[in-house]
């Protein structure tokens, strides 16, 4: 599904070098979780996955079904599959989210030759999904993130998420901000989302989530690189021992 | 006003078998000679066979246009418009009633098709069908029995005006029906004489401005409405405006009346073809509300913006007004500009009446070298008015785009209320938004409220659009929606898809 060997990667703006050997191998159906500390930059690689323009990649690759996906643009990326969960969602003030929903759903069809859907057609899907997440009809007629309450915001990416049904998740941070029964419906609508043709990348700080998404491989990274990577029992040694064993090898 | 007094005269004493002379050897051509002076003015007029009374105020408005300046305090910059360069007048061959689908030329038939005038209409537009009996075919083939028209389709009463020309207007007799005129206004010059007399000129005196005046000297034609007492529009009215001509300028004048208790519904389309050279257009719009009526204008311009390169393009230069004149009336403009190389417009009230109401919701858009001035101003006259402007502006490109507002309160205008907003979005690094309220009050107890935004479309929002699979114009289109919502929630329906879809095409190559 997904192959990153030897990224590296600087901001474009002030050439701080972020990203310095990152190599990392998903296959299909698996969920991966990176973990480590602030400034590891585990948001870069999620946004460079997603193709914003504030970063340069400098050297390595990354192929994603089998092309080269930094020569594909963010709209055709996400057209192909791949889903950024932001850790802050925008708000884009007067855009409804059932607009912003289906403007986002049409373009992906048109862009992969599908025709689009029609009003009642997504309406039936957005109301199922949305009732899973515990999210009001009310609130799909508010401006996009408005005003959302920051469970609201995380509910909402993991709708956008189960509707536009990508092959590539990236999640960054989606536990953040979350209290317990957020983070457990926010989990629960990532495990219905587990499938053996979707990939998952969880990223976080903490275990916790963990427990509730159960990842097949665990990654630490550290300075720009993954320095260690293992099964679960690596997301439990770390809560233990903390980052800093890790901080300091790289 | 001795000059003026002295062309009365000479026109009183023009020997009207000789215009008609004049006017059979211009026909051939269907066009005025180029350039204006007081013949141009009196071609005009006889070619529409006008009554005495219109020619001498057109004549009237001539003279005092000779004195005035063009006005230079708007924010736009444009080469001077020579005046003796245009074609003050330009007809389509054989628009005198076609009969068929045949006779009307399929080029003007395919215009109206582009600009969205459904087909079923421009049959009745072409007169081939009359109205009601299109009606009645159209709710047969929607298995409804003897309804006129089925059930939830709105009918749109349509104007047209092609050039200086009113190719045809639809569902006159529908209207007849409810007492509502609806015709060119160069038939109403002939028809009701008496209604055009009171009114043209009320709201919008020759004298007002120097493009208003020269619009009094040489309209060719427009709308009229006048809605009875106490009628209720049975629906929307609606013109499309349409410059064909080469170095034509078109001069319309639209006139609307609403009676006591009286409500209606205007929409107004306007485009033109793209040429290399500028176009002017020089419109007035005179609305007129008595007690407890209300009138609502909506509009779409859409004119011809000009080039990447700033070449082309139409110079809008326009006057439109409404006057509150009874207790309890209300006008409402809305407007979408997207077109227009140059926009110059400023739709105001006179809120005469006490309790009237007056409201400007505004959409101006620029891209590319566009340059809009415009906005609105609200006079408050009358005790207890009310004026509320919701302004939106998005430039993006190389544009400039400037809000100018007046609200004034007169001393007799106790609890005048006023609320303002004006909002600006840039698109871009190479544009400009500007705010110019001017704001008067001569009675304490007024009150008024100003609120501006400047904004800019973020990085952040637009990679947000993008990951989720819009492309770049997509997005820009959908954040700039959003930024317009408030005032395109209230276009009548017919204008709300139009409008959202517009957004986009305007602001195409406003990003990267």
């Amino acid at each position: 599904m997904l192959e990153i060997d030897n990224l590296h990667a600087k901001v474009a703006e002030d050439d701080t070098e972020i990203l310095r050997g990152l190599s990392l191998k998903v296959g299909p159906g698996e969920v991966h979780a990176i973990m480590g500390p602030n400034g590891s930059g585990k948001s870069t690689l999620s946004y460079i996955l997603a193709g914003k323009e504030d970063y340069d990649v400098t050297d390595g690759s990354i192929t994603y079904k089998g092309e080269d996906l930094l020569e594909m643009e963010p709209d055709e990326r996400a057209a192909a599959g791949v889903f950024l969960a932001f850790q802050y969602p925008i708000e884009i003030p007067g855009v409804g989210t059932m607009t912003f929903l289906k403007t986002a759903m049409n373009a992906q069809r048109r862009a992969r030759g599908e025709p689009e859907l029609t009003t009642p057609d997504f309406m039936r899907q957005v109301r199922e999904l949305a009732g899973a997440l515990n999210i009001t009809p009310d609130m799909l007629k508010r401006p996009l993130n408005v005003g959302f309450s920051g469970g609201e915001k995380k509910r909402n990416e993991i709708l956008q998420m189960a509707l536009l049904a990508p092959s590539l998740c990236v999640m960054d941070e989606t536990d953040s901000g979350l209290d317990i029964d957020a983070l457990r419906i926010v989990a629960d609508g990532v495990n219905r989302m587990r499938s053996p043709e979707r990939s998952i990348i969880v990223i976080t700080h903490y275990q916790r989530l963990l427990e509730y998404i159960v990842p097949d491989h665990v990654h630490v990274m550290s300075r720009g690189r993954i320095v260690k990577s293992g099964g679960r029992e690596l997301a439990l040694e770390l809560e233990e021992n903390g980052y800093a064993e890790y901080v300091e090898a790289a | 006003m001795p000059a003026v007094q002295e062309t009365i005269e000479q026109v009183k004493e023009i020997d009207v078998d000789k215009y008609k002379y004049g006017f059979e050897t211009f026909i051939e051509s269907d066009r005025a000679p180029k350039g204006l002076d007081e013949s141009t003015v009196r071609f005009i007029s006889a070619k529409k066979g006008e009554p005495e009374w219109m020619t001498e105020w057109r004549l009237q408005a001539f003279e005092r246009w000779l004195t005035m300046k063009e006005p230079s305090w708007a924010r736009v910059k444009y080469p001077k418009i020579d005046y003796q360069d245009l074609y003050y007048y330009s007809a389509p061959k054989s628009m005198s009633g076609p009969n068929s689908l045949d006779e009307v030329d399929p080029e003007i038939l395919r215009t109206y098709e582009k600009l969205g005038i459904p087909l079923r209409e421009q049959e009745i537009l072409a007169g081939v069908r009359p109205a009601v009996e299109a009606a009645d075919s159209d709710a047969d083939s929607d298995d409804d029995s003897d309804a006129p028209a089925a059930e939830g389709t709105r009918q749109v009463a349509v104007d047209a005006v092609f050039d200086s020309v009113s190719v045809a207007t639809t569902f006159k007799k529908e209207l007849a029906k409810a007492g509502v005129i609806f015709m060119p206004i160069s038939e109403a010059i002939r028809e009701y004489p008496d209604l055009v007399r009171k009114y043209l000129g009320s709201v919008v005196p020759i004298t007002d401005n120097f493009f208003a005046t020269l619009n009094s000297a040489v309209f060719s034609d427009g709308s009229f409405v006048y809605v009875p007492k106490g009628v209720r529009c049975p629906m929307e009215l609606s013109t499309y405006f349409r410059i064909n001509e080469r170095n034509t300028g078109q001069f319309e004048r639209t006139l609307i009346i609403a009676d006591e208790g009286s409500y209606v519904s205007y929409l107004e389309g306007c485009t033109a073809p793209m040429r290399d050279e500028n176009q002017l257009h020089a419109a007035v719009v005179e609305l007129i509300a008595l007690d407890d009526a209300e009138i609502k204008y909506s509009t779409v311009q859409n004119w011809y913006p000009g080039d990447k390169e700033g070449k082309g393009g139409v110079y809008n230069f326009v006057t439109k007004r409404g006057d509150c004149r009874g207790k309890n009336s209300k006008i409402s403009w809305t407007q979408v500009e997207t077109g227009s190389a140059i926009t110059w417009k400023y739709p105001s009230c006179i809120l005469r009446g006490d309790n009237s109401e007056g409201e400007f919701y505004s959409i101006a858009i620029s891209n590319g070298h566009q340059q809009i001035d415009s906005g609105t101003k609200m006079i408050h006259l009358g005790k207890n008015t009310k004026s509320r402007i919701i302004s939106k502006g998005i430039s993006a490109g190389l544009s400039n785009n400037t809000y100018r507002g007046l609200v004034s309160a007169h001393r007799k205008a106790s609890g005048a209320r006023n609320f303002t907003q004006c909002d600006s979005l840039l698109i871009g690094g190479k544009c400009g938004a500007h705010t110019v309220p001017y704001i008067e009050s001569k009675n304490a107890s007024a009150v008024f409220e100003h609120e501006a935004t400047t904004s800019k479309i973020s990085d952040d929002q637009m990679f947000y659009c993008l990951q989720r699979g819009m492309s770049e114009e997509e997005a820009v289109a959908l954040i700039v929606n959003g930024f317009a919502r408030e005032v395109i929630q209230k276009l009548p329906m017919e204008f709300m898809a139009e409008t959202q879809r517009l957004i986009g095409i305007s602001l195409e190559g406003s990003v990267g």
